[in-house]
């Protein structure tokens, strides 16, 4: 579904990316983990179109995506942090990003469970600007899984969230996954990415250190629990001079 | 395309800023026609006014509302639209909503109280440098990630246009004043938007005189039609070289 071929960014002569290869199917709900700069967020934002790699390709159905916008249409995405128009209203950034999709997306198609279960419709006149960061958040949500996208690209969807909001959110992303969607998460909760993913991507320093099944790796490194494979995956990686990451 | 700027439109223009820029101009323009009998005298007065506030306005205000979009921008980058829709939509959203202000402003007094040839002169040359400056406020921001630092060039692009280079081109006219210059004041005009707009409005205005040695020439050159006409697409130019560099540059940029 997804095909990054020999992906390659460098930010000044700061390599953040190098020779990325990696395949996502349909029905994998893939875990990107890796500590802080490690190129997460950029490799998700090539997959976007935000950050244009120097080489490489990137197939989304086997469509390159350099020169067409249109593959965005399958994407759900949810930004880590969600900066909107100040004086416009929920309803009307809704109305935007339906707009944005006409007659590529039937209307009749559009999923209102997060909005409804958040009870967005209760502040939808309420001016974007005026909102909290959690209800940001819930509205960040609500546009990512409106559009019923075959691919979802969640980035920290938890953090920020109330408990309540939280499991709403997450109920969700499994029911999507169940459905059969690809869905891509980042996030440093790895108790959450354990319950949600079926797959771990362990990145650091630009380069892809593992890819493999979650209840493999569990098997391989004899462990029940994410939280201590990572460590250990992390452990090997860093010398052992640094300190212990700061879950275990 | 027309799908984002009606949504950006209706954000900055009920955006404070936006409110207070056109009721200060609205005020400004009231005083001025009110208090100078002659008619004249008032355009005269608006325009020096609006030489210096407008680009100021346009050029902070637009580099402002660039960088606190940014999250926005990058948002909608992910949806089915192309960069160049992301850019014009932020444009002519801008662009728009500050044209809207000056015309509620300036434009409306100034066509009730000196509906004259003269009056439209001035509403279009300051719709024109209102869009110069948008233009150049986006190339400012899309060259950098830093807002402080595009704010910086931004202002710094307006000091250049609005009081740096009179001062650069006085001093070149005054060292070689021994020489025939008339040709290249006539070309160093051209390139300051702020000059091309005073000068279009001072020729309309008649008070060419006022000009001194270089008065006759502008007078000939700028009097006739065609004189008019070159300085406004040379107007014209300014708008759009910035606006396609910055979309060249927004097209390719990481965000």
């Amino acid at each position: 579904m997804i095909r990054f071929e020999n992906i390659s960014k460098t930010f000044g002569k700061h390599t953040v990316l190098q020779n990325i290869a990696l395949t996502f199917e349909q029905g994998q709900a893939v875990a990107i983990v890796g500590p802080n700069g490690s190129g997460k967020t950029t490799l998700i934002k090539s997959l976007l179109g935000m950050v244009i790699p120097d080489t490489g390709s990137i197939y989304v159905d086997n469509q390159n995506i350099k020169h067409d916008f249109s593959y965005r249409s399958k994407i759900g995405y949810m930004p880590q942090i969600g900066h909107y128009p100040p004086n416009l209203s929920i309803r009307q950034l809704i109305e935007m990003m339906t707009d944005i999709r006409k007659g590529i997306i039937d209307s009749k198609q559009l999923d209102f469970d997060i909005i409804k279960d958040f009870e967005l419709e209760k502040i939808y006149e309420k001016k974007l600007g005026t909102l909290s960061g959690g209800t940001k958040q819930k509205v960040s949500a609500a546009l990512a899984f409106l559009f019923d996208p075959q691919i979802l690209i969640l980035d920290e969807p938890t953090a920020g969230l109330d408990p309540l909001a939280s499991e709403i959110l997450k109920q969700k992303i499994f029911k999507e996954k169940n459905k059969g969607k690809l869905i891509l998460l980042t996030s440093h909760i790895l108790s959450d990415l354990e319950e949600l993913s079926s797959h771990l991507l362990y990145i650091q320093d630009g380069q892809i250190q593992l890819f493999k099944q979650l209840s493999q790796l569990k098997e391989e490194y004899d462990e029940t629990r994410l939280s201590k494979i990572i460590a250990r995956l992390m452990q090997v990686k860093l010398s052992p001079s640094l300190p212990q990451p700061y879950w275990v | 395309m027309n799908k984002v700027i009606k949504y950006v439109i209706y954000d900055i223009l009920r955006n404070k800023f936006v409110m207070s820029y056109t009721l200060l101009l609205l005020l400004v323009s009231l005083a001025f026609f009110g208090f100078e009998a002659d008619a004249n005298k008032g355009l005269l007065s608006l325009l020096n006014i609006i030489l210096m506030v407008v680009p100021l306005v346009s050029i902070i205000f637009t580099t402002i509302q660039f960088y606190n979009s940014y999250e926005f921008l990058e948002l909608l980058s992910a949806q089915p639209i192309g960069r160049k829709t992301i850019f014009l939509s932020q444009y002519l959203g801008i662009g728009i909503s500050l044209c809207l202000a000056f015309v509620i402003g300036v434009g409306l007094p100034t066509i009730l109280l000196e509906g004259t040839t003269k009056g439209l002169t001035l509403i279009l040359c300051g719709l024109l440098l209102t869009l110069v400056f948008v233009s150049l406020a986006l190339l400012a921001s899309v060259c950098t990630k830093d807002k402080a630092k595009g704010i910086g060039i931004a202002l710094a692009i307006w000091f250049y246009f609005s009081i740096v280079y009179d001062g650069f081109v006085l001093t070149a006219l005054l060292s070689f004043s021994d020489y025939p210059l008339e040709k290249a004041s006539l070309f160093f005009t051209t390139l300051n938007p702020s000059d091309l707009a005073r000068i279009i409005i001072l020729m309309k205005l008649d008070i060419s005189a006022l000009l001194g040695m270089t008065g006759a020439i502008f007078q000939q050159f700028f009097s006739s039609i065609l004189g008019i006409f070159i300085a406004i697409v040379l107007l014209i130019l300014w708008i759009i070289v910035p606006a396609w560099r910055a979309l060249a540059i927004f097209n390719k940029k990481d965000l």
